[in-house]
């Protein structure tokens, strides 16, 4: 029976306290909200929660990747061989996008565990990640988090199997946004909540229940998505689960409803402290319901999962900030040789395994590690005699560092820093994020991690920079 | 390999006023360089046989030059090597008429950084368009700066101040720059309090961005006193390219540029100089940023690795004292039109040889040098002259 061996989670450093909302409208609930950062968006979060899930595990033979999400960062272009790229995958490995629903991520878990069931893939990648905005002013614009989650789907020996699910499709127009909005649409929300949310939950649930032939009584713990606080806590009350002991909090007073990324972050969050014996239930809800009960067999292998993100934050200066950092307000155009940085998609294929991958050349014959790679070694001139070693998955320390005014960008200055890798104590010129510029200094620890660079050529163009090392 | 000593002589040179040449293009800053060279060489253009010009990116091949001169039919060769470029234009011209194949060349270098709608050389470097998207010049040298107060126990306070007085110093010589785009005393306070460009480098450790232009006419060494009884020599030329830009080549210290170490090495040892802190009258280097001063103080061989700033505190490098550096107030005070900076350096140095400098005078100078850096940065010239003349055979007649 197929299920997870191992759980990962990405939620973006940046939290803005919902008071900011209520500065700015009048209106504003509990608790904070994530919010990705400027140089991050659903891919970058994949990469991170991906990345999560392979550190803790194995990266032996993992042959798909399952991507989930409503806002990825192209209409047109996968996101899931983005993911394999930046998680340093073998080429070719099996990559799939899922969207158009909240249930993205589910149907991605779904698809994953039907595909490792039935031979196709003998290791799965499933992330999810959203960035979904609210109109300002809007409900949603508080209510929404950012945040990615990932699992690792294989058959034989799964730490977590997943013994039952339903999947039923309900067609409603509650939540909605065409294909020119940026914003969530939607219809008065007593509507949506019973005729869409509740309706299709539950029924779900109780379908899953029935095919399973157990009561809510022995579910140890229940993963149900919902919009908000208050429509979750009706609906699990209503399902006849105790909210106190078996529903798993549904982080909307830290995180956010992260829409496709949601049931798979709370089910991440329960994995992370689940014991062998326990049984959870996980609901998803958009156009529909997905339901799928697991039983753990042993905890899955985690690293950082979502209890280290949680408590790596820094709060947001404003909800100016907020507006900036989700590209919802324009700051003042930057000056005219700044503006079009260059790029070329050539550069971007030929480039990839010292870019995406971030690779670095270390000399077989004096052991030189340099990055970009060099064909000839700087120390011995060795002619292509080098192997490639990826620098991305362990940490490195700041070797000199500075903050950039005139480098321009949404938030200056800029911590253009140079680091010296862990793995070949190479150095590399990185821009470094997530940080305070004011605390850098000179041999601070720090880690890699994917980000958008600029949309020069028109394409998103990304790489990695540094932030200082969670827990470090 | 050979050397360059005393095989050729500049005969005349001309610079621009330096600035925020809103009034002026290119191609007037080229007239203005060149029609001033013309007139103090006693050449007209029909004598140049070749000419050579630098510029990183105000223009193409060597057609402006022909454009804005009238110069017709003779080879003109565009140079670029970053900051050096103007330098380089110097040193191609020098070595055309070395070879014997020209008696006079003109070198010329400019650059129009004021057309940009930019303060600055621009954001992001290299080939690969996401390796460094947010790489300034002062990012560079920045890097430098903290490196080189973290090593040397230096705190952040006194490094600034340090560097504030290599500022205050290159502005004070400035004030008696007539072409300097900068012309003011600036206090140690005023460069402290500075906004911030790349920390620790604040507004006044940066040079500014400007429009400049800058011309030399070579001759060859045995014809120039038929043009001026007092022609400089040129002694010595070292140029050095680093491989692999700096700042990610394993193991750079920071501390200091390998280029300005093999450059200034393979000029003195042109020139003979083994002790270039007693030997050399003066110098001009390249301040593009405080920090960079500081370091060639100690590439340069004017003093020991680390003992700059005890160096800049006594005051070894002022107008005053024992060797003076950027006695035009460098390009702190003229700012850093790329192409033409080069030759702005040689054209100091060429009027305090020809003791015309003014109340910037160094007395009874005889050698002094002039250096730029150029790029990420990897590329470092050294140009010595002198106003000793070479034991020479009988010289030709002119023409």
């Amino acid at each position: 029976m197929s299920g997870i061996s191992a759980i990962g989670a990405y939620i973006p450093m940046y939290r803005l306290p919902r008071e900011a909302f209520k500065q700015a409208w009048g209106t504003g609930g509990a608790g904070e909200r994530s919010v990705a950062s400027y140089d991050e968006d659903t891919t970058t979060m994949a990469v991170g929660a991906a990345l999560d899930a392979l550190n803790a595990g194995s990266r032996e033979g993992v042959d798909a990747v399952f991507f989930g999400s409503t806002t990825p960062a192209y209409a047109e272009k996968q996101t899931a061989s983005m993911i394999a790229v930046a998680c340093d995958l073998p080429a070719g490995v099996r990559t799939v996008d899922f969207g158009g629903s909240l249930r993205a991520g589910t149907n991605a878990l779904l698809a994953a565990l039907d595909a490792v069931q039935a031979g196709s893939s003998r290791k799965a990648l499933v992330v999810a990640a959203e960035t979904r905005k609210g109109y300002p002013r809007s409900d949603f614009e508080q209510n929404l988090g950012d945040a990615a989650a990932a699992v690792m789907v294989t058959k034989s020996g799964a730490a977590v199997e997943v013994v039952e699910s339903v999947s039923m499709s309900h067609e409603i127009v509650d939540v909605w946004r065409l294909d020119k909005d940026r914003f969530v649409r939607s219809w008065e929300d007593r509507f949506n909540i019973t005729e869409g949310y509740e309706y299709a939950v539950k029924a779900g649930v109780k379908e899953l229940l029935k095919k399973a032939k157990l009561t809510p009584a022995e579910i140890s713990k229940a993963v149900v998505y919902g919009p908000d606080a208050r429509n979750h806590a009706a609906l699990v009350r209503s399902l006849g689960f105790d909210p106190a002991k078996q529903v798993q909090d549904g982080l909307f007073g830290t995180v956010g409803n992260t829409g496709a990324a949601h049931a798979l972050l709370l089910l991440v969050a329960v994995l992370e402290q689940a014991k062998a014996g326990d049984r959870i239930l996980v609901a998803s809800y958009g156009d529909g319901c997905d339901a799928l009960l697991l039983q753990v067999k042993q905890p899955p292998v985690k690293a950082r999962a979502v209890s280290m993100h949680l408590a790596a934050k820094r709060t947001l200066a404003s909800y100016d900030r907020f507006l900036l950092y989700r590209g919802i307000m324009e700051t003042n155009p930057e000056q005219p040789s700044r503006v079009e940085p260059y790029a070329a998609a050539t550069v971007t294929l030929r480039d990839q395994r010292y870019t995406l991958r971030l690779h670095a050349a270390k000399c077989n014959k004096c052991g030189t590690v340099t990055h970009p790679p060099q064909r000839v070694c700087y120390t011995c001139r060795a002619k292509d005699d080098f192997t490639e070693v990826r620098i991305a998955d362990k940490p490195g320390s700041i070797f000199s560092y500075t903050r950039d005014n005139l480098a321009g960008g949404p938030e200056p200055p800029v911590v253009n820093c140079i680091v010296e890798s862990d793995e070949g104590q190479c150095r590399l010129f990185c821009i470094m994020t997530d940080v305070d510029p004011m605390t850098v200094k000179i041999g601070a620890r720090v880690e890699f991690t994917f980000r958008r660079m600029h949309e020069g050529g028109g394409f998103i163009n990304y790489y990695w920079k540094v932030r200082p090392l969670l827990g470090g | 390999m050979g050397t360059i000593k005393d095989k050729v002589a500049i005969i005349g040179m001309g610079c621009s006023k330096f600035g925020e040449r809103w009034d002026a293009s290119p191609e007037d800053m080229i007239i203005e360089a060149a029609y001033e060279a013309y007139e103090d060489a006693g050449i007209t253009p029909d004598d140049i046989q070749a000419a050579w010009v630098g510029t990183l990116r105000s223009g193409e091949a060597g057609g402006i030059v022909a454009d804005a001169l009238k110069l017709k039919q003779i080879p003109i060769t565009r140079v670029e090597n970053w900051c050096a470029s103007g330098h380089e234009a110097l040193r191609n011209a020098a070595f055309g008429v070395a070879s014997g194949m020209y008696d006079i060349a003109l070198a010329v270098g400019y650059e129009k950084l004021k057309d940009t709608g930019f303060g600055g050389l621009g954001v992001g470097r290299g080939q690969n368009p996401v390796l460094q998207p947010k790489a300034t010049a002062p990012s560079y040298f920045s890097f430098i700066a903290n490196r080189y107060f973290h090593a040397h126990g230096i705190p952040e306070d006194e490094g600034k101040e340090l560097l504030a007085r290599i500022a205050v110093k290159n502005h004070h010589n400035g004030t008696m720059s007539p072409k300097a785009h900068f012309q003011k005393e600036i206090t140690i306070e005023q460069v402290m309090k500075a906004p911030i460009i790349a920390w620790p480098l604040g507004l006044f450790d940066c040079c500014p961005t400007t429009d400049g232009a800058a011309c030399a006419i070579i001759c060859r060494a045995d014809l120039a006193k038929n043009f001026r009884q007092d022609p400089i020599y040129i002694k010595g030329i070292g140029f050095a390219v680093d491989s692999m830009l700096p700042m990610v080549r394993p193991g750079f210290n920071y501390l200091g540029f390998d280029a300005n170490r093999a450059a200034a090495k393979q000029a003195y040892e042109q020139v003979g100089i083994s002790n270039p802190r007693k030997e050399l009258d003066l110098a001009v280097v390249h301040d593009c940023f405080t920090i960079t001063e500081m370091v060639i103080y100690e590439d340069l061989g004017f003093t020991k690795p680390g003992h700059a700033p005890e160096e800049v505190r006594a005051g070894t490098f002022t107008l005053e004292g024992e060797l003076p550096v950027n006695t035009d107030g460098g390009l702190k005070s003229f700012g850093h039109p790329v192409g033409a900076s080069g030759l702005r350096t040689a054209y100091e140095i060429y009027k305090q040889l020809q003791n015309k400098a003014g109340p910037r005078q160094v007395k009874d100078a005889e050698l002094g040098l002039c250096h730029t850096l150029g790029g990420p940065p990897q590329v470092s010239c050294v140009t010595i002259l002198g106003n000793a003349s070479p034991t020479l055979g009988v010289p030709h007649k002119r023409g």
